[in-house]
């Protein structure tokens, strides 16, 4: 069995689980678990959007 | 002349006790991740990192992912090893079954090559926060 993600996908899910996974670790109560977490993932896919125009620019 | 050197040495604190969660949860975290939170009773924190570390590194597999194992070649083989060894029962059972056999031919299957290692990185991270809480460092 094989699944075939295009790239944003694959990005998205990398960047919820790495966000989860940040938030757990990287902060003490549950609150700041949440906050950080969706800060990693804002971060994680703005990143990549930004770095996705950047490249058509360049391509340009 | 002692004096002064003994001034210069730090304080040495004291060394916590050493107990048997702080080493029986790292151990167990690295097997299955997710589980050195677990079995110390963080429940939500545990279920969240088996699942997210989990689908990381079963759909690196879907996606045809490769599957690095020991060796002593290039030095990006040798870090997808160590990144791959981080999810420890997975990257065991993977290995026994034969599988992470994909090559790297299209950009799918570097991904999912990508996401294993990245699953194995992110289970490292959850032993150090596994024995954190083990030895108190954090609630």
């Amino acid at each position: 069995m094989t699944i075939q993600l295009t790239h944003f996908s694959a990005a998205f899910v990398f960047a919820l689980f790495a966000s989860i996974v940040f938030g757990i670790t990287h902060r003490e109560t549950s609150r700041d678990m949440i906050r950080y977490g969706l800060y990693c993932f804002v971060m994680f896919l703005g990143g990549i959007l930004v770095a996705g125009w950047v490249m058509w620019l360049v391509r340009r | 002349m002692a004096n002064s050197t003994t001034a210069k040495t730090k304080a040495v604190e004291p060394a916590q006790p050493a107990s048997m969660m702080s080493i029986i949860a790292p151990a167990v975290g690295w097997l299955i991740p997710g589980a050195g939170h677990l079995i110390q009773r963080r429940w939500i924190r545990g279920l969240l990192l088996l699942v997210s570390i989990g689908t990381l590194f079963v759909l690196g597999l879907l996606m045809q992912g490769h599957i690095y194992k020991a060796n002593g070649g290039d030095i990006l083989d040798i870090l997808g090893f160590i990144g791959d060894l981080g999810a420890g029962g997975m990257y065991i059972a993977t290995l026994a079954l034969n599988g992470g056999q994909g090559a790297i031919a299209f950009a799918i299957a570097d991904y999912g090559t990508k996401f294993m290692i990245v699953a194995g990185l992110l289970n490292f991270i959850a032993v150090a926060d596994a024995y954190h809480i083990a030895i108190g460092k954090k609630q």
